[in-house]
């Protein structure tokens, strides 16, 4: 790893196509301030991106990435990280991505808590399919899918992550540059699994959670006597419906990650030439 | 009598069945004896009927027969179940002292052998040793040497102490001793004993032994009938060599999982059945298009849908062949015996690493659920070879960058297949997606580099069908008329089953093909037999129409791929260099 790498070594040749304004450049940007200044580089970097807008952040960072299936970045995510646990790994996708067709994954990958971050581009809107609801939109938001609004009240996905027993639970705003990176960089910091949900609004398809409303209403965690240690104040701050918080809202010190405690220890990419050794005692087991 | 016995225990799920027909079969695998084994069972933990059957002989036996010698029924159903395979010379042993078994009937003229199980099984300590008893009666009806049980006993329960070991030793001998006392003659039945060695295994264990013998160090998997022992074989083992098996929340994430951990660098495996490989199809195209090697094992039962989760079917060779929207190119291997299984898991390993693509291990029940015996060296670890194929390294890395020094992980060469950088290598950072995507791995929708990267990607199918030796196995006369074509686990039967016929004058050239994709070609076999038979355990023939599809190859082809749909003047265009004896579009018309 070389101490001199600059953010912009993680950014790829290719410009992004997002809408000008778009909330996910300033998400990107802080994810590759944050991965510069914990000392990664793009080599020992691997980002799995999901699909939506918020997926095609893997083709305009650098790095080793993959960009998936939809909905499963974070069961890859695992995959790489278990497999080569000297590897920094992050997990980027969007609400769509996370909470609705691989919510099932986010919920076992809390559990699970393997060390990597996952950044979630939160825009509470379908935007490459071009406007429909998503599983954060508030229940009146009316789209050409949903004219009446979704009828059903929106994903909490950081209570479901509490609930799951989440080590690492952070809400950030693209807009907000320094914080953003901040936040982000102590999601990766933390040994296990970092959790952060973005306010990245959608300046196309969403002219409800825009950026005046977060910058109206977002409150800086920071400002407040919040313990993110304290995991009953997490709890009344992920249920207050009413409010917008920025900044770590749960942090477990005493985090072991999964792949610790299941005892990896190197790289699985070693293969020796023929059978390993003690192989033939495999045999054996059998008389 | 024959050569072969026929032996069953049965009754109730929960009863023990599996584990007391097990420690038979293992004690005649230590006695020099070949053992096949074969369940009926049903998927649930306690309750309905279920049996452990195994057939026994001193030279190899490769399936079951319908013909049971003798039977340890623990339920009167378990008699009923049996009918039509018992004969005159059958014996039943049963405890007559149950109240559920006072008014049990035995078919025919076979012979009634009353042992009271549970009340000798109280006399050896508990009655929990009743399938011991049982066993040891049966030892004394096959003129069994009982001491052979003593080491499977020893194996089974030597973990809950010497106590527990030596009273089902004694349990086994009351057994055998009451049925001498009681039953003073002789019953025809003689299993003799031999100083052979054998090893003793089912299909799913050898897929697990041959991933570990391959250098599989990541396994992610979601339990499921019949595939669920290959992972219970690797759990733990694994470890032992640097590896680790995850139960994933699903088989979405437990594919997903793999290739992860494939793209990280490591031999990387998943293994399900029929609803499994269902939820894993929405990967498989990811898995050829970002070119990672992974291995897929569909061990399949009856479907569709839950379909009969504990009985055996070969209904999944369309869905591994042509699974997943778009096209890829794809290996599937179908191993046709247990020790087959092994190897042909180490050559999917390779397979997967020298064409970076998926790769089908398609197994099924019959082969998951029978145990059979092999002398140990059919496993010799020193036969076992790795070719990782085409990775580089950081020394490596240059001659595969472009001018601006980006790593190509897509290269279009020749013979298809593009260097491969694990990550943390220096210089190989790169993208890689299941968009159409350039060297770079970068998306596009350009037209010549789309039809590039798919040619790319099917070039690896020829490259392998140029490399390898994706033959067939022959057995029979290779100059009959008739010709039996099988895949995967009918094998056994069949070669048994033909000679059967040959020593009633047919004359059957069989062939058993174990790669269905890239598979040998069977054209002129077809064509020189004036009978084929394509034998397998579905309904519709899936692997017949294969056979037909390969010998028909009547229709010219024209093909366009590049994302733009046809042209009438284009179509005109090509149609008419058909007719005049031209190459079709199999690029883009410019």
């Amino acid at each position: 790893m070389s101490s001199d790498v600059r953010f912009t070594d993680f950014k790829s040749d290719k410009q992004p196509t997002w809408c000008p304004g778009c909330g996910d450049f300033g998400t990107m940007n802080g994810m590759m301030k944050a991965l510069a200044e914990t000392g990664n580089d793009p080599d020992n970097t691997f980002v799995v991106a999901g699909i939506g807008c918020s997926g095609k952040i893997g083709t305009y960072m650098h790095s080793y990435a993959l960009h998936g299936v939809h909905g499963r970045a974070l069961p890859v995510g695992i995959g790489v990280k278990m497999a080569n646990p000297e590897l920094e790994v992050m997990v980027a996708g969007g609400d769509g991505d996370g909470y609705s067709i691989g919510a099932g994954h986010f919920i076992h990958a809390v559990r699970r808590n393997v060390d990597m971050s996952y950044v979630v581009m939160d825009n509470r809107i379908y935007g490459l399919t071009k406007g429909q609801a998503s599983p954060t939109s508030r229940e009146d938001f009316e789209t050409a899918t949903t004219p009446e609004g979704p009828g059903q009240p929106p994903v909490n996905p950081k209570a479901l992550a509490l609930s799951a027993g989440a080590t690492f639970i952070a809400q950030s705003f693209s807009s907000n540059a320094q914080r953003h990176a901040e936040i982000v960089q102590q999601a990766i910091e933390h040994d296990g699994f970092g959790f952060v949900n973005v306010y990245s609004p959608c300046v196309t398809f969403n002219d409800v959670d825009t950026y005046d409303y977060f910058r109206d209403s977002i409150v800086d965690l920071a400002d407040t006597d919040h313990d993110p240690g304290n995991r009953d104040m997490a709890k009344d701050k992920i249920l207050e419906s009413d409010k917008e918080y920025m900044g770590v809202l749960y942090q477990d010190d005493s985090s072991v990650p999964f792949e610790q405690r299941e005892g990896i220890e190197a790289p699985m990419n070693d293969v020796p030439d023929g059978a390993p050794e003690g192989a033939m005692d495999l045999v054996r087991e059998f008389y | 009598m024959p050569d072969d016995l026929n032996w069953a225990i049965g009754g109730e799920a929960g009863d023990g069945i599996d584990s007391t027909g097990k420690i038979f079969a293992q004690a005649l695998s230590r006695a020099g004896r070949h053992v096949f084994t074969s369940k009926d069972f049903a998927s649930r933990i306690r309750g309905g009927y279920t049996a452990y059957k195994v057939r026994t002989a001193v030279d190899r036996v490769e399936s079951v027969v319908d013909r049971l010698d003798i039977l340890i029924a623990l339920t009167e159903r378990t008699i009923h179940e049996n009918e039509d395979e018992l004969h005159d010379d059958s014996v039943i042993i049963y405890d007559g002292e149950r109240s559920t078994m006072q008014d049990v009937e035995v078919p025919g003229d076979a012979t009634a052998l009353e042992v009271p199980l549970k009340r000798l099984a109280e006399d050896a300590g508990g009655a929990i040793m009743l399938n011991v008893v049982a066993l040891g009666a049966a030892c004394e009806v096959t003129n069994f040497p009982i001491e052979n049980l003593d080491e499977s006993l020893q194996k089974r329960f030597g973990d809950k102490g010497e106590a527990i070991v030596e009273n089902n030793k004694t349990a086994a001998r009351k057994g055998q001793e009451y049925v001498r006392e009681e039953y003073d003659h002789d019953f025809d039945y003689d299993l003799e004993t031999t100083d052979a060695d054998y090893v003793l295994l089912n299909g799913d264990e050898a897929i697990g032994m041959g991933a570990l013998a391959a250098g599989c160090k990541f396994y992610s998997g979601y339990p499921i009938t019949p595939a669920t022992d290959v992972m219970e074989y690797l759990t733990g083992r694994i470890d032992q060599f640097g590896g680790k098996v995850v139960q994933a929340e699903d088989e979405l994430a437990a594919i997903n999982m793999a290739l992860g951990a494939a793209r990280a660098g490591a031999r990387s495996m998943t293994a399900t059945s029929g609803p499994g490989i269902d939820l894993m199809t929405e990967t498989f195209g990811l898995v050829a298009t970002s070119e990672t090697p992974l291995v897929i094992c569909d061990v399949m039962r009856s479907g569709p849908s839950t379909g009969m989760p504990t009985k055996q079917e070969q209904g999944d060779l369309n869905m591994t062949l042509y699974g997943g929207h778009g096209e890829i190119p794809r290996f599937v291997v179908a191993p046709t015996t247990i020790s087959e299984c092994f190897w042909k898991t180490v050559e999917a390993f390779n397979l997967a690493e020298k064409y970076q693509t998926p790769v089908f291990l398609v197994s099924d029940l019959a082969l998951a659920v029978t145990e059979q015996t092999f002398p140990p060296e059919t496993f010799d670890m020193d036969e076992v070879e790795i070719d990782r194929g085409k990775v580089v390294d950081e020394e490596e890395i240059d001659s595969w960058l472009d001018e601006q020094g980006r790593f190509q992980a897509h290269f279009a060469a020749a013979d298809g297949i593009s260097p491969r950088a694990f990550p943390g290598t220096t210089g190989g950072a790169h993208m890689t997606t299941g968009l159409e995507h350039d060297e770079l791995g970068r998306r596009t929708e350009d037209q010549e580099i789309r039809i590039e990267q798919v040619d790319k990607r099917q070039q690896k199918v020829e490259t392998a069908r140029e490399q390898e030796d994706f033959d067939y196995r022959e057995f029979g006369d290779s100059d009959a008329d008739t010709l039996v074509i099988s895949w995967g686990s009918n094998e056994g039967a069949l070669r048994e089953g033909l000679g059967f016929l040959e020593e009633e004058g047919y004359d059957i050239r069989f062939i058993s093909v174990p790669y269905i994709f890239p598979r040998p070609d069977l054209t002129e076999a077809v064509e020189a037999a004036d009978d084929v038979i394509v034998v397998e355990c579905n309904a519709t023939g899936q692997f017949a129409d294969v056979v037909e599809h390969d010998v028909l190859q009547r229709v010219d082809r024209i093909n366009k791929y590049d994302g733009v749909r046809f042209k009438a003047d284009e179509l005109a265009e090509d149609i008419e260099q058909h007719l005049a004896g031209e190459a079709g579009t199999q690029e883009a018309t410019q």
